[in-house]
């Protein structure tokens, strides 16, 4: 019987190769240019750029501040999020009502929710310069040292994003079989037990999709910190995708701010790689098989 | 970013909500009911106890967020964020009504419309050559999309602005959504592959026997079928859309183009120290999502997860 042609993707796939991975490859073109970001095409300027990427102290401590900021991101979302999701999956009416509520913050940008943290933050007005003094923090001025800046981005980040795993947590957990925890509690394991040997063992993968768009997350995120602290105190929280733009948009050396992306593409498209190879997406046969 | 995983159990498989289990009591052992109950209990406590302790940790920034857009600016700065306040007022609402907020809301409502009809059509087309064409080739075309899962946007931001000012169309709503749309793509030709491959192969050799063409099978065969992905697709595009920020930041610049988002990060510099009029306009940026959520719940989540619902 005839089947379609290649013709019905063209469209999309020109589409996608003008947009999204055209520019990729042309990234790596500007990052040999010194443009300015204004004027014409630009042309090669030679490797300058790379040169000063590979001597620059605050790209160095850019690349730090990611990896800090993604492995904060990891070790408070994943086990919140874990728990929250198993606990969500029950059907009781309680735990219903109170996901749903939990589930709130998923319907704000992040836009929003950075100006929502930004105004609870203030150490004069804020929420925290009433209960800050709770925590051991006096003056509420959490955003004035790079610590506690970083430390507030990384809280942020966790209550914007938790909902989200939680979601996929709940989805995971609500698809192992009843009878798995049916024949454990008439073998007498009790509901730690059950945890640990069925379902955090059953969640495998789901703990790998959700770690992998965690660790991309975290290396995009970028919203929030022009929001809460553009970058400072200083360049304390100047994470890698903070400065391509700081670069490229407020000082205009877009060539050296495409380095900066260069490295971003680079490490991007290997998760992808490794998501790709790890979840199987590609050899997917229906969504109901997959992951 | 926000990538297709495990979709939700179909509603049929689902065991009934009530509480509890359907199984009837007698059909097992006594004692081992009783130790479940039991054990069941004894989890709840520390359960019920974290899950309060998040409520407050949720719940006490939104409360918050609320009570303070309904206060008086000098109340707010005289008493603090958590007194309760005496007298409530609308008057931070109608300040940011009277901004330019509807023309944000216009532009976003227009991008978003714009970006997930793009979406649908370009990566219908995808899917359905990726599913049903048995080339090497329609295999390398998926495998291309997927690559692209990850590619952040910050990342070809530069690259972009470079092509949207050399198309001229900075600082345009078309600015938007053209790359939006285009980073959309490879969640949804995952979803749409996803939804197409569950259509019975018997279907389309019925369909061949009466001799349809390509075009009719896709319109009346393939399309109406894949409806629960579409949907999908349909409402992640248009949540990318209408929360996308960096695009807008970039790519646009005057009032005339500036979309909701933009428009908030905008509104610290012209509402200054006023912050609960600055959280009223939060507020009323968060109030259209949510009203989808009261009424199509299902269609949101499935959307944000960007999971293939049928």
């Amino acid at each position: 019987m005839g089947r379609p042609g290649i013709a019905w993707a063209v469209p999309g796939v020109l589409f996608f190769v003008l947009f999204a991975v055209g520019p990729m490859a042309l990234v790596v073109y500007l990052s040999f240019t010194s443009w300015d970001g204004l004027g014409a095409f630009p042309s090669v300027s030679g490797t300058g750029n790379w040169e000063r990427l590979f001597d620059d102290p605050t790209m160095r401590q850019a690349v730090w501040l990611s990896i800090v900021l993604t492995a904060a991101s990891w070790l408070i979302q994943t086990p919140i999020a874990l728990l929250l999701g198993v606990w969500s999956a029950g059907r009781q009416k309680n735990r219903a009502v109170l996901s749903a509520i939990f589930f709130l913050p998923l319907l704000a940008s992040s836009v929003a929710l950075a100006l929502l943290w930004k105004s609870l933050l203030d150490p004069n007005f804020g929420l925290i310069a009433e209960i800050g003094p709770w925590f051991g923090l006096e003056d509420g001025n959490l955003l004035g040292s790079g610590r506690g800046a970083m430390a507030a981005v990384a809280f942020v980040a966790a209550w914007q994003f938790i909902p989200f795993h939680t979601l996929l947590y709940q989805g995971g957990a609500r698809q192992i079989p009843k009878s798995f925890y049916e024949a454990a509690s008439i073998d007498g394991a009790g509901t730690v037990r059950q945890f640990f040997s069925i379902t955090l063992p059953q969640l495998r993968n789901t703990i790998v999709t959700s770690s992998v768009l965690m660790v991309v997350g975290a290396l995009t995120f970028f919203d929030t910190v022009l929001i809460l602290t553009e970058g400072g105190p200083g360049t304390d929280t100047t994470i890698v995708p903070y400065l391509m733009y700081e670069t490229g948009f407020q000082a205009y050396d877009m060539g050296y701010a495409s380095a900066v992306a260069t490295v971003l593409v680079v490490v991007a498209t290997a998760i992808s790689l490794l998501m790709v190879r790890v979840s199987g997406f590609s050899s997917m046969r229906s969504t109901r098989e997959g992951m | 970013m926000k990538t297709a995983t495990r979709p939700e159990p179909r509603p049929e498989q689902r065991p009934r909500p009530t509480e509890p289990r359907p199984r009837a009591p007698q059909a097992r052992n006594d004692r081992g009911l009783r130790g479940r109950l039991r054990s069941v209990r004894k989890w709840n406590v520390p359960a019920g106890v974290a899950s309060l302790v998040w409520l407050v940790i949720v719940g006490l920034p939104l409360y918050v967020l609320v009570l303070t857009t309904l206060r008086d600016r000098d109340a707010y700065f005289d008493e603090g964020s958590l007194a309760l306040p005496g007298d409530l007022t609308l008057d931070n609402y109608r300040k940011v009504l009277e901004s330019d907020f509807f023309t944000y809301l216009l532009n976003t409502a227009i991008v978003t419309v714009a970006t997930a009809a793009i979406v649908i059509v370009l990566s219908v087309g995808v899917g359905y050559t990726v599913v049903r064409t048995l080339s090497r080739t329609s295999q390398r075309i998926f495998q291309f999309f997927l690559l692209g899962l990850a590619i952040p946007a910050q990342a070809v931001i530069i690259p972009i602005y470079l092509l949207i000012t050399q198309m001229n169309l900075y600082d345009s709503l078309l600015a938007i959504i053209l790359p939006t749309a285009a980073f959309c793509l490879p969640v949804c030709v995952l979803i749409l592959a996803g939804t197409m491959r569950d259509i019975e192969e018997e279907m389309y050799e019925s369909m061949a026997l009466e001799g349809a063409s390509q075009t009719r099978v896709l319109l009346q065969l393939v399309i109406p079928l894949s409806r629960g992905g579409i949907s999908t697709v349909g409402v992640y595009s248009a949540l990318q859309a209408w929360n996308n920020f960096l695009f807008p930041l970039i790519l646009t610049q005057s009032r005339e183009s500036r979309v909701l988002t933009l428009g908030l990060y905008d509104y610290v510099g012209q509402f200054r120290v006023d912050i609960p009029a600055l959280l009223a306009a939060v507020v009323l940026s968060i109030v259209p999502i949510f009203v989808v959520y009261l009424f199509a719940r299902r269609q949101l989540v499935n959307g944000l997860m960007g999971a293939g619902g049928r």
